[in-house]
C-alpha cells in the first residue's frame, strides 16, 4: 500500500516509505535496519559529527551520514556495501585512536553503544601505536560521574543540555585533539533533568555516581515501574539484583515522560535502605518500645480501631498507592468514621465543597506542549513537576505566552512573563488578570475584582487567553497550599469562565489527583458519592479529640505544616498507630504502635496521573525485615475487624474494585462557584513580614528526603532564610547571620541568605526541611529577630 | 535558554567601559536583533585588546551577559581559536611561525635563538612580563620565511641578528 505523501526509497533492495524531509537514519530505524551511530538520537538535532552512520548512496560520490541526508524518491541506499562498511570501520578506526581500552574497569561495560558496534566494526588489533590522549575528569555534581578520556564528542550531552533540559551547562571548550566536553570552569551541572546524560551518553564517559561500580549490566533483571514523586507518573525501569533495587532509568512513553525522567525520580530509590528503615512492628508498653509479632500489633490496632469507632481517623501521604488509600478510607468508612485526608500540605480547606471529583492536569500531558497561552499561579513547574516544565518549555518555545504569577522569582527554562508578588498578594494579582478580562465572581472575590487596577500586563495576560483557542490556568503546588487556596481557586474560577481557558492542577505527590477519587478526603466518599456527616480535614483531623488516628507514609514533623502544635496533638491522640516505612524520634515519641510497611517498588500499586490515567505498578522487591505492602496490612486489618469486603487476593482486586466504583466518571476541572467573606492572610500593618514556604524538590515525601546524593545537589541547598537586600538591612543583618523567626508562636533560629529576588517583607524559609519540624512548613505572617552573637 | 551566571542580572551598560561597550555595539549592530550572539567574536577580541592582551572567565563571563549567551557556549568560541589567550601574556607577544615553508627557512633556528635570548619556552612569559612565545601556524607570509608576527605587524626574513634589533625597537 502506497501513501502519496511519502517518498519511496530503496535500501538494501527493501523498499521503505519515508516522510519527506524525514532523514535516512529514520527510515532505517523504523524498518528495524541497523545503522551503526553515536550521535544521532532521535530526541536531538542532527549533529553529524561522529560520522559512524556513513552509508552508501547510490550516485552519490562518498558516503553519507544516515543522519543527516534527507530521504528522496527513488533513493537507493546500501548500508553494508563495501563502500558502506569500509567507511564505519574507518571512523572506528579513528574513534578507537583515543578511546581507552578500559572496559573491563568502566561501568558501561556490557551496555557501551561504542563496545557493541566495535564488536562488529572494530579491528582486533589497533595499528595506532602513538600515545593516547588523556582528559582531566571533572566533578559536575553528586550525580553524575565523569571519566572524560572515554569521550567520543558525540555531543549529545551538550544538546540535551541545550535543546532539553534548556540550561546550557556542558559544552564543547578546546578544538581537534585538545576538545573536551566538561563546564569548562569548575561547577555543578543543575538541572532538574541533568542525569539523562547518563543514558544519553554512548560510551561510560557520563556515568551514574551512586551506581558506580555496584554491578554490571548482564547481573541485573529489568522491571517496568512507575515514579512515585510528582503527579506525572514517569514509566520507568528498575533495574534489580537479588532483590536490591540498583538503579533506576527511563521507560520510553510518548505521552507522558518521553525519553526522559527527573533526576528527582532516578535517585529517589537511594532512600531505600537507609539505618533508620523500620523492619518490626512495635508496640510502645508502658512508654518503652517492644519488638512484637505482626499478630500483635494488628490484633492491638484491631482492638484501638473497634473501641475508638467513629472517633478514629487516618492521614495518608499523597504519594499512597491508590489501592491503600480506597482501603484506608474504606476501612474507617466502615467504623463510620470520614475523618481522613490526604492533602497534607494544604491549610485552607474553604473550597472542599467546590473542587472537582476527579480533577486532572485539565489536557493530556503531551496536550500541554500545544497550548498557546498559559497562566500559571503559585507554581515552580519546573522543579515541582520537571516532566511538565519541560512540556510547557517546549509549548513556550513554539510561541505560547506563559505567565506566572508566583510569591517568588524562579528562574525558568524559557521566556515567560513573571509577575512576582508578596505572598499576600497573590490573590490581588490573579484578581487584577480577572478584572481585566471581565470576570464576575462573589464575595472576597468579586471584592478583589472590583478593587483591582489592571496594569498592561494584567490586560495582555487576559487577552491572550481570551484569544487563544488553547488557554489554560495552572494552580500549582503553592497555590493549593496557600492560606487563601480557595480564593485563588474561585478568582481562577471566575477568569476561566471569563476567557475560556480550561483550568488544571499540579497538586503534590504521586496520587495527588488519585486520592480524592479514592475517597480519601473528609468531605466526600469514593469517587464523590455524598456523605452525611462529613470528617475533619487535615489540618483539624489532629486536633480533634480523636481517640484513634492512623498515619500512612506521614513523616509528621516534615508533611504536616503546622508544625508544634499539631505534633503535639499527635501525640496527645489516645492510641497513634504509624504505618511507616521508616522511623524517626518525632514517631517514636508520639506513636503507640508502629507498622512497618513497604515503600515505592516495594509494593504493587496504583497511581492516577495528571493525565487522568491509572498507572499499576508491581511489587519488584522484597520488602526489608517484617515490613509488608500497605494494601495487605489494611487487609488484614479490615479481616480482623469483621468487615465486609476485604477479601483481596492481590492489589489488582482493590483495584478492580475501585474501578468499578468509578466506573465511568470522567475527568473534569469544572469548579463550583464559591462565595467567601474574608481573606486567611491579610495585614492592616504594611511592615508585616510574610513567611513563603517552598516545599523543595527534594523534601517532598520521606523516600527523596533519604536519598543522599539528592540532599548534595544545589536544589537540595535551600536551608537558609532568604530575604532581600533591604529586609536585611532593616533588621541589621548580614549574610551568615542568625536571625530568629516566630510563626505561630513557634520560634525557630536560621542563618540569613541575601536573595535579592526575594520580593518585599518577604522572607523565603522552605518547608518540611531540617529545622522546621517546630515551626512547620506553613505560608503566613511571621516576625523577625536578631539573634546577637 | 537559561542564563546561571550572576553577571545576567547586572545592568548591561555597565557591563563594558564605553568605549569598549561603543566598539562591541557596532559590531552587534550588524546583525539581525535576535543573532546578537554571532558579535561573540569580535567582542572578545575587543575585551582582549582593550585588557592586557589575555581573557579571563569574568571578562567572558560579561560578554555572555552583554549578548544574552550561556556563559559556556563562550568559552567554547574563547577556547576553539587560537587568536584568543586564556592565559596572560607578555606585553609583547611573540607569535612564531613553524609551519612548512618557515620550517623548510629555518624557523627551528629562530625559535632556538628566542628562547635563549628571551629564556623562555612556548607559552611562557619572561619573568619581567614583556615578552612571551607562542607557536602559531601558517600567517600567510610564506614569501618572507621564515616570519613572526608582533602585535599586528609581520616581521619576515627573519635572522638571529634581524631578530634583536626588533626587539630593541620595541617600546
Amino acid at each position: 500500500m502506497t501513501d502519496d505523501s511519502l517518498v519511496t526509497i530503496e535500501v538494501d533492495g527493501q523498499p521503505l516509505q519515508a516522510r519527506p524531509g524525514s532523514m535516512l537514519i529514520e527510515a532505517t530505524d523504523a524498518a528495524g535496519i541497523s545503522v551503526p551511530r553515536f550521535c544521532y538520537h532521535k530526541k536531538l538535532s542532527v549533529a553529524a559529527n561522529c560520522r559512524m552512520c556513513l552509508v552508501e548512496v547510490e550516485k552519490a560520490p562518498k558516503p553519507l551520514p544516515a543522519c543527516a541526508t534527507p530521504v528522496n524518491e527513488g533513493m537507493k541506499v546500501f548500508t553494508k556495501s563495501p563502500l558502506a562498511l569500509a567507511a564505519q570501520k574507518g571512523t572506528m578506526e579513528f574513534l578507537l585512536i583515543n578511546h581507552p581500552l578500559d572496559c573491563p574497569i568502566c561501568d558501561q561495560g556490557g551496555e557501551c553503544e561504542l563496545q557493541d558496534v566495535a564488536v562488529a566494526y572494530g579491528g582486533d588489533v589497533s595499528r595506532y601505536s602513538e600515545g593516547k590522549r588523556v582528559v582531566k575528569d571533572k566533578d559536575i555534581g553528586p550525580l553524575v560521574a565523569t571519566e572524560l578520556t572515554r569521550c567520543i564528542h558525540c555531543t549529545r550531552c551538550v544538546r540535551f543540555g541545550a535543546e532539553v533540559a534548556g540550561v546550557r551547562e556542558l559544552g564543547a571548550t578546546g578544538r581537534g585533539e585538545h576538545m573536551q566536553i566538561g563546564t569548562f570552569i569548575e561547577r555543578s551541572v543543575d538541572s532538574e533533568l541533568s542525569a539523562n546524560i547518563i543514558d544519553l551518553c554512548p560510551v561510560g564517559a557520563l556515568t551514574s555516581k551512586p551506581f558506580r561500580y555496584q554491578a554490571r549490566a548482564w547481573e541485573l533483571q529489568e522491571q517496568a515501574s512507575i515514579a512515585t514523586h510528582d503527579c506525572v507518573g514517569s514509566n520507568t525501569y528498575a533495574h534489580i539484583r537479588r532483590n536490591e533495587l540498583m538503579r533506576v532509568v527511563p521507560r520510553d512513553n510518548e505521552s507522558l515522560n518521553e525519553s526522559w525522567i527527573s533526576d528527582r525520580d532516578r535517585f529517589s530509590y537511594l532512600g531505600l535502605n537507609g539505618e533508620d528503615r523500620l523492619t518490626v512492628p512495635m508496640l510502645k508498653k508502658q512508654g518503652r518500645w517492644e519488638e512484637v509479632s505482626w499478630q500483635e500489633a494488628l490484633q492491638a490496632v484491631a482492638t484501638a480501631l473497634q473501641s475508638s469507632a467513629e472517633q478514629s481517623g487516618a492521614l495518608v501521604s499523597a504519594s499512597s498507592t491508590l489501592e491503600e488509600m480506597f482501603l484506608l478510607q474504606k476501612l474507617l468508612r466502615g467504623l463510620g468514621s470520614s475523618h481522613i485526608d490526604y492533602r497534607l500540605q494544604q491549610i485552607d480547606f474553604r473550597a472542599d465543597s467546590v473542587m472537582p471529583v476527579f480533577p486532572w492536569l485539565g489536557v493530556s500531558v503531551e496536550a500541554l506542549e500545544k497550548q498557546q497561552s498559559v497562566l500559571l499561579i503559585g507554581s515552580n513547574i519546573r522543579k515541582d513537576q520537571p516532566i511538565l516544565g519541560h512540556r510547557l518549555r517546549k509549548a513556550a518555545l513554539a510561541g505560547a505566552q506563559v505567565t506566572f504569577i508566583n510569591a517568588a522569582h524562579y528562574e525558568h527554562t524559557f521566556d515567560a512573563t513573571h509577575i512576582v508578588t508578596h505572598a499576600a498578594r497573590m490573590v490581588a494579582e490573579l484578581a487584577a488578570v480577572a478584572a481585566a478580562a471581565g470576570a464576575r465572581s462573589s464575595g472576597v472575590a468579586a471584592e478583589l475584582i472590583a478593587a483591582a487596577r489592571p496594569a498592561d500586563a494584567h490586560q495582555q495576560i487576559a487577552d491572550s487567553l481570551k484569544q487563544q483557542d488553547e488557554s489554560l490556568l495552572l494552580l500549582g503546588m503553592q497555590a493549593m497550599h496557600h492560606p487563601d487556596f480557595a480564593v485563588l481557586l474561585e478568582l481562577t474560577r471566575a477568569l476561566s469562565e471569563a476567557t475560556g481557558s480550561k483550568t488544571g492542577f499540579l497538586p503534590l505527590g504521586a496520587n495527588g489527583f488519585g486520592g480524592t477519587l479514592a475517597g480519601a478526603v473528609p468531605m466526600h466518599g469514593v469517587a464523590g458519592t455524598s456523605i452525611e456527616t462529613p470528617g475533619k480535614n487535615a489540618a483539624e483531623l489532629p486536633l480533634a479529640d480523636l481517640k484513634t488516628v492512623i498515619l500512612m507514609g506521614v513523616e509528621p514533623q516534615y508533611d504536616l505544616p503546622a508544625g508544634e502544635s499539631m505534633l503535639q496533638a499527635l501525640a496527645s491522640v489516645p492510641t497513634l498507630i504509624a504505618l511507616s516505612a521508616w522511623r524517626n524520634e518525632h514517631l517514636e515519641a508520639m506513636a503507640d504502635i508502629l507498622l512497618p510497611v513497604s515503600v515505592a517498588a516495594e509494593t504493587a500499586g496504583s497511581y492516577l496521573n495528571a493525565a487522568a490515567e491509572c498507572q499499576s505498578a508491581q511489587g519488584l522487591l522484597a520488602p526489608p525485615g517484617e515490613a509488608r505492602p500497605g494494601w495487605k496490612v489494611l487487609r488484614v486489618l479490615g479481616n480482623l475487624l469483621d468487615q465486609e469486603g476485604f477479601e483481596y487476593n492481590s492489589a489488582a482486586d482493590v483495584l478492580s474494585e475501585w474501578q468499578a466504583a468509578v466506573a465511568d466518571l470522567p475527568a473534569d476541572n469544572r469548579i463550583k462557584a464559591n462565595t467567601l467573606d474574608a481573606l486567611n492572610l491579610q495585614s492592616d500593618d504594611e511592615q508585616a513580614v510574610v513567611r513563603l514556604a517552598e516545599l523543595p524538590i527534594y523534601s517532598v515525601d520521606a523516600l527523596v528526603r533519604r536519598a543522599g546524593p539528592l540532599q548534595q545537589t544545589r536544589d537540595a541547598d535551600q536551608k537558609q532564610l532568604r530575604m532581600n537586600t533591604d529586609l536585611a538591612r532593616h533588621y541589621d543583618v548580614q549574610a551568615g547571620d542568625l536571625l530568629r523567626i516566630t510563626q505561630n508562636n513557634v520560634q525557630a533560629e536560621f542563618s540569613v541568605c541575601i536573595d535579592d529576588t526575594t520580593t518585599d517583607h518577604c522572607v523565603r524559609l522552605s518547608a518540611a526541611i531540617p529545622g522546621t519540624e517546630q515551626i512547620g512548613g506553613m505560608t503566613g505572617w511571621i516576625s523577625l529577630q536578631k539573634v546577637d552573637a | 535558554m537559561s542564563m546561571t551566571n550572576s553577571l545576567q542580572n547586572q545592568d548591561k551598560n555597565t557591563l563594558f567601559s564605553d568605549d569598549v561597550k561603543q566598539q562591541i555595539d557596532q559590531w552587534v549592530a550588524k546583525y539581525p536583533d535576535e543573532w546578537k550572539q554571532s558579535a561573540v567574536m569580535a567582542a572578545l577580541m575587543i575585551v582582549q585588546e582593550s585588557g592586557n592582551g589575555s581573557l579571563t572567565t569574568e571578562q567572558m563571563d560579561r560578554v555572555a551577559a552583554y549578548l544574552d549567551m550561556p556563559p559556556i557556549a563562550v568559552y567554547e568560541v574563547a577556547s576553539f581559536y587560537s587568536m584568543y589567550e586564556l592565559k596572560p601574556v607578555g606585553k609583547h607577544k611573540i607569535c612564531v611561525c613553524t609551519n612548512v615553508s618557515c620550517m623548510i627557512n629555518g624557523s627551528d633556528r629562530i625559535v632556538s635563538h628566542l628562547n635563549e635570548k628571551l629564556g623562555i619556552d612556548f607559552g611562557e612569559i619572561t619573568d619581567d612580563g614583556r615578552y612571551s612565545l607562542k607557536e602559531v601556524e601558517c600567517l600567510g607570509a610564506c614569501g618572507g620565511a621564515p616570519m613572526m608576527q608582533i602585535a599586528d605587524k609581520y616581521y619576515e626574513n627573519l635572522t638571529p641578528e634581524l631578530i634583536d634589533s626588533i626587539l630593541e625597537g620595541l617600546d
